[in-house]
């Protein structure tokens, strides 16, 4: 035991090992937290899109019981069993409770075995590709569109840095100095797959989603660009690690409470940040291609738009990159807007200081709530809001952001220079 | 080609930001939301709604109870009150079934009966049930009023020999119905 413990410190002391292993456990963490929240994804909008529009939402899907119901188990009605056991009368609060969380059945999963039967679903169908299309292109755009998101999470920070005694560990897969344009780059390439899919297509309106959805694409990376660099001058760096050190110990962007962000500046930054804010979030929800500005994909115009030609797996691709893509454009607002992991009001620093293993965990729980209530708050504008028409989709990207956000930079250098 | 020029609505500065719009129709969606969890939306009575959301959970609750009076479900025979089978095989809701399912051999009263009035009676009556379109003109144009839509919705079957109902399936379906013109009266 004490060999290999002494060869785990060997390793360990040895710096670009410690950096490979502590490296290669984000990146399997951050992947299987980014498929998981694209399998929450779909789950938040199919069930709470249903309760929006005032209806249950899938909850039929469920874990097939057949083997437990030979012994009986569903007859014996369990939740009475344990009721008696604990001398629970029947009407009281607790066993509502149980009724209204359906315990006294079979297992209820609350629907959250829909996304997981979806996907085996798609990867059961027929895969069918048209002998009319360009086999090439219509083979790799749907890794164009599924590949990019997933790298674009590798700046993501998901905790504070911890130091450790071989080193110190930065909790994001890659601590790059370019921060946010590595993410802008990266969902570039996903251009590409849409042109792709829908070129390949061979087919009139896959063709057409497939330009409506790179134009869309092109026009608002430029304003989501220019539209940080206001919140970039504010904080003085580019490496989203620090931005969200910087917001832990002075103050959310959009909520500055506490540390320096009680600064009168701060909050004369407040007009700019906020258009900064507001800019970049639709932007964020037009290259996730999502609505109000699915224009590529919807039924009503285009059948399919650029997918139309693509069935089981390859669908199921698209299908899930748009998820990431919504999931990592909801990280990237999360971190520069609401503090990433940051707990608020100089909490994080305590709980530091405590013990950092811990702190880590509950940064990484924050993380997560706020990751999944943007999430919420994507699927909760597409089920309010009417898609939009495709010379308004334009229009708003080039005649309306791009001037706000370049006369917004403006603004706030003025008031970063004049109000000290 | 003439043109007419529309005229657009004015909208205010609030309006064009589209911001605050947004903001109020997020409210009307999150008060939906909140509703359902609740488990009080607004139109859950008139929908008979159960449970999360205004809807029926369809097959834990039907909604046989709230069948108007004039629903049209599965066509079947009937009785009269004095038991006689009213069906004497005229063929009218055969020619006049719009989607052709239902099938007449007419043939000989049975000697004796008593029935010997009406002629005819069917040998053989069959409606195809993945045919018929729940129409109700068969019921319309009947003289004898012996084919009724009764309130049966739900059909599904196995196998597709099972979808051609045969004159006793029909006569059981339809039971025994009271207040019908007795236009045979052996008296007269």
């Amino acid at each position: 035991m004490n060999t290999i413990l002494q060869w785990c410190d060997s390793v360990l002391s040895n710096e670009i090992w410690f950096y490979l292993l502590t490296t290669v456990i984000k990146l399997v963490l951050i992947f299987a937290v980014i498929l998981a929240f694209v399998v929450l994804s779909v789950w938040i909008e199919r069930r709470v899109a249903g309760w929006i529009q005032d209806r249950p939402g899938p909850n039929r899907a469920g874990i097939p019981l057949f083997l437990f119901k030979r012994f009986g188990s569903k007859e014996k009605q369990p939740l009475k069993n344990v009721l008696h056991f604990f001398g629970i009368p029947e009407d009281c609060w607790i066993a509502r409770l149980c009724k209204w969380l359906r315990l006294d059945g079979e297992i209820p999963t609350f629907g959250l075995m829909q996304p997981c039967l979806d996907g085996g679903k798609l990867f059961l169908k027929q895969e069918l590709t048209p002998k009319y299309v360009r086999k090439v292109y219509f083979t790799i755009a749907p890794m164009l569109v599924l590949g990019p998101p997933m790298v674009a999470a590798a700046v993501i920070p998901f905790a504070s840095t911890v130091n450790t005694c071989y080193g110190e560990i930065s909790m994001c897969v890659a601590n790059l100095g370019i921060g946010p344009l590595w993410i802008f780059a990266i969902s570039g390439l996903s251009v590409y797959g849409l042109s792709l899919a829908g070129w390949s297509s061979n087919s009139k309106y896959p063709f057409l989603g497939g330009l409506r959805a790179s134009a869309q694409l092109i026009s608002y990376e430029v304003a989501m660009g220019l539209s940080i660099i206001p919140l970039l001058m504010m904080f003085g760096t580019l490496n989203l690690q620090d931005i969200v050190q910087f917001q832990a110990d002075n103050g959310w962007t959009l909520l500055p409470f506490w540390g320096e962000g009680l600064s009168v500046q701060r909050w004369a930054m407040y007009a700019p940040i906020a258009i900064s804010f507001v800019i970049f979030v639709t932007c964020v929800f037009a290259e996730a291609n999502r609505t109000p500005f699915d224009m590529a994909e919807c039924e009503t115009d285009l059948v399919g738009g650029y997918h139309t030609e693509y069935s089981s797996m390859k669908f199921a691709s698209f299908f899930m990159g748009e998820y990431a893509a919504m999931v990592i454009g909801s990280a990237l607002v999360v971190t520069l807007f609401f503090g990433g992991w940051s707990i608020g009001f100089g909490a994080d620093a305590a709980l530091s200081a405590w013990n950092e293993w811990v702190a880590v965990l509950c940064q990484f729980l924050m993380f997560l709530i706020k990751l999944v209530a943007f999430i919420f708050f994507f699927v909760w504008v597409r089920w309010t809001l009417p898609r939009f028409r495709w010379d308004q989709v334009m229009k708003l990207g080039w005649l309306v952001f791009l001037e706000v956000a370049v006369a917004n930079i403006f603004l706030a250098a003025a008031i970063l220079y004049f109000i000290q | 080609m003439s043109y007419v020029p529309i005229k657009r609505p004015k909208f205010s500065f609030l309006d064009k930001i589209y911001v605050v719009e947004l903001v109020k129709g997020l409210i009307i969606t999150f008060k939906h939301l909140a509703l359902s969890l609740l488990g009080k939306s607004r139109s859950k009575k008139d929908f008979n709604g159960k449970g999360v959301g205004a809807c029926m959970p369809f097959p834990e609750q039907r909604w046989d109870a709230h069948l108007p009076e004039y629903y049209r479900g599965a066509p079947t025979l009937v009785r009269g009150e004095d038991g006689r089978e009213r069906c004497v095989s005229c063929q009218l809701c055969e020619f006049i079934c719009p989607a052709r399912a239902i099938t007449v051999t007419p043939g000989p009263v049975a000697e004796g009966s008593g029935l010997e009035k009406q002629e005819k009676a069917p040998a053989e009556f069959e409606i195809d049930m993945l045919r018929c379109i729940y129409c109700g003109m068969c019921q319309e144009v009947c003289p004898e009023q012996a084919i009724f839509l009764s309130k049966e919705y739900l059909i599904t079957l196995t196998d597709r020999k099972d979808a051609i109902r045969n004159k006793a399936q029909l006569y059981k379906l339809g039971g025994t119905r009271k207040g019908l013109v007795n236009k045979w009266n052996q008296y007269k």
